[in-house]
């Protein structure tokens, strides 16, 4: 299928470079152009490399452009793209957002993929919400789940500076879509970074409460069905066990399931340990064509 | 330098917070009452009263509480006379919003604990206890993992961030004498009149107190300890011991000696569901370098599972995890279950070969 829409990085860094990488294998998406703050910076000289107009001028310099992009991913940071936000709505551009800003809905492709498709602006959650959140809902779409913890570990070289200053908001924002996105009455999220040497790939541990007389069978068939889906996006992702079924604990009368994930990153740009980032990239990768398909649909009806 | 012009080293008890995970987390708000008073008798400076993973900590990955830890610290806030309560907060599952609500329960200091190479993650909470004006602490985790040099400058992101006093921590019970005296120099020679440098040790080998005597030589002001051990792993530094050493050795604390051994009898003991021992698992923890709180979910992932805990431990040490990751022994259990299973089926189709 040919290209339909063009996208812009916005950001020049790990996330933007590995985004670029995906883009460029999408077919769907047309990466144009690649935004930085940092002439010298890997990503544009990659970015000129592959054909990609690179620009250390900013966002000015790509709204200045006489053609403007379809689609801008953002993957600068929270900070930034709170001001970059309503500039990309002005100019009717569709806003992809791989930062903690959570200016529009959350998405992941696995739970809620088309239910924000006509959105100005969309978010990625975080790296932990992208790699759990499929399970929770696999769970809640089956059983009631009254409450979901997902316990994240990434490496401590694929945490960047962004995530250790906010830390803070990697647990509450994950938390909360675990419970808008993966039906979770109550969610809690738990980060741990682990600095291991050569470094850990990316483990996700989700627990999920179920009802103490749960049939466990459907449970674990939807949660097989969601890691194919995921894979389907994200191909270094899979199960590292069985899913675990507890019964109630004393003092408690729900049962809980437990599901441990890997993630393994394609090693586009960023090395395969950092599931983390590979997640995100290829997440929003995912959410990009969906959009460009829409656009799509959007022109034809209004030929 | 002594710790300030009455003491020469200040004292931490850490029974209603480290000894949370022997009990399970299931503290009532009757224990907390009847420990906080009997230390604060004794002249304990300071008792640390948290979920044992810290605030936040209730949860199925660390074991839910039967009490909520914000009950808990009023009790303890409400019972102290002269001890100051703390709390303790590991960035990743504790958030901000945890800090600014010990200070309206009346908690005075928050200790703020990092993996020993992750300390930035905890500048933000070290900024905002500062500025709701709670005195501060910092935990270096898993402290014999990292050499001095790369532990000091770990300290010195958690000063330049607001913390008072850095702790080398010892969470797998995995030193040796100079493990902790070297480590606490370093941190001292770094930090100088910055902050202060602290010692939390465990007992997996046998050496918590003659760990944490050598880490007050190196220049260590707080240390920490648990009335009758009561602490995850084989327990802490006995808290009623280190009282009668350090008075022999003529080191000011401030602690009743005699009133210390009674309440470690007659109060703390009769709380604990069993004494804390230094057992196969625990002194495996301390050999393999494992993070103790991760005893109690060993022995029931054992159960569960059917495999020994010793091979579960063991594991944990050759995957190097790092505090937190208790979801970890669950999947470890279930794939040594699976692969004694296949081993099973493969002698039976041998024999029956």
């Amino acid at each position: 299928m040919p290209a339909t829409a063009t996208a812009a990085i916005v950001g020049s860094g790990n996330i933007g470079t590995d985004l670029m990488y995906k883009l460029l294998r999408s077919g769907r998406i047309e990466p144009r152009w690649m935004i930085g703050v940092d002439p010298d910076s890997e990503g544009l000289r990659r970015a000129a490399e592959h054909g990609v107009e690179p620009s250390a001028l900013g966002v000015d310099w790509l709204l200045a452009q006489p053609d403007l992009p379809d689609i801008v991913f953002e993957a600068t940071s929270a900070y930034v793209h709170v001001r970059n936000a309503p500039r990309y709505r002005e100019a009717g551009i569709r806003a992809v957002d791989l930062t903690p800003a959570a200016r529009g809905p959350f998405v992941v492709p696995a739970a809620n993929l088309t239910e924000h498709i006509a959105a100005m602006n969309v978010n990625m959650v975080t790296c932990g919400g992208q790699a759990t959140i499929p399970i929770v809902h696999a769970v809640s779409r089956v059983v009631d789940v009254d409450y979901a913890e997902i316990v994240a570990t990434v490496a401590s070289r694929s945490a960047g500076p962004g995530t250790r200053q906010n830390i803070d908001e990697f647990t509450l924002t994950t938390a909360r879509a675990v419970e808008l996105i993966g039906g979770a009455t109550r969610g809690k999220a738990i980060i741990i970074l682990n600095p291991a040497d050569p470094p850990l790939i990316m483990r996700d541990t989700i627990y999920c409460s179920i009802p103490a007389d749960a049939d466990t069978d459907p449970i674990a068939d939807s949660i097989l069905r969601v890691v194919s889906d995921v894979q389907s996006y994200v191909p270094g992702y899979r199960l590292v066990s069985d899913p675990q079924f507890d019964r109630p604990l004393p003092g408690e009368h729900t049962a809980r399931v437990a599901v441990f994930i890997e993630v393994e990153g394609a090693g586009d740009y960023l090395p395969p340990y950092s599931g983390n980032l590979d997640i995100m990239t290829a997440a929003a990768t995912k959410v990009g064509e969906e959009i460009a398909a829409h656009l799509d649909v959007v022109r034809m009806e209004s030929v | 330098m002594p710790y300030s012009s009455d003491i020469d080293v200040r004292v931490t008890d850490t029974s209603l917070r480290d000894g949370s995970h022997a009990k399970r987390h299931q503290f009532t708000e009757r224990n907390v009452r009847d420990i906080v008073a009997a230390l604060d008798d004794a002249g304990m400076p300071v008792i640390e009263v948290t979920h044992g993973d810290g605030l936040g900590g209730s949860s199925y990955n660390y074991g839910k509480s039967l009490v909520d830890e914000r009950v808990l610290m009023k009790a303890a806030v409400g019972e102290a006379t002269r001890s100051k309560i703390a709390a303790l907060m590991l960035p990743g599952l504790g958030t901000k919003d945890d800090i600014r609500a010990i200070k309206d329960i009346g908690v005075s200091i928050v200790r703020i604990a990092t993996h020993c190479t992750e300390a930035d993650i905890s500048e933000q909470h070290f900024t905002l206890a500062r500025d709701v004006g709670l005195e501060t602490v910092g935990f270096l985790m898993m402290a014999h993992t990292s050499p001095p040099d790369a532990l000091a400058r770990q300290a010195r992101i958690m000063a330049d961030a607001g913390c008072q006093c850095v702790y080398v921590v010892d969470s797998a019970g995995a030193m040796i004498l100079e493990d902790a005296g070297d480590r606490v120099a370093a941190l001292v020679a770094e930090l100088g009149t910055d902050a202060q440098v602290g010692f939390h040790g465990h007992e997996n080998l046998s050496l918590s107190l003659a760990n944490t005597i050598t880490a007050i030589r190196a220049g260590a002001v707080q240390v920490d300890g648990s009335t009758r051990r009561f602490g995850a792993g084989s327990g802490n530094t006995s808290c009623e011991a280190f009282a009668a050493v350090a008075e022999r050795l003529g080191i000011a604390t401030g602690l009743d000696v005699l009133k210390m051994i009674d309440a470690a009898e007659d109060v703390v003991r009769p709380v604990m569901d069993d004494e804390c021992v230094l057992d196969r698992l625990s002194l495996i923890m301390g050999y393999a370098g494992v993070y103790s709180s991760f005893l109690k979910h060993a022995y029931r992932a054992s159960e569960r599972y059917g495999v020994p805990g010793a091979d579960i431990l063991m594991e944990c040490g050759r995957r190097r995890l790092v505090g937190g990751q208790e979801d970890q022994i669950i999947q470890i259990a279930a794939v040594l279950a699976a692969r004694h299973q296949a081993a099973d089926a493969a002698g039976a189709a041998v024999r029956a070969g």
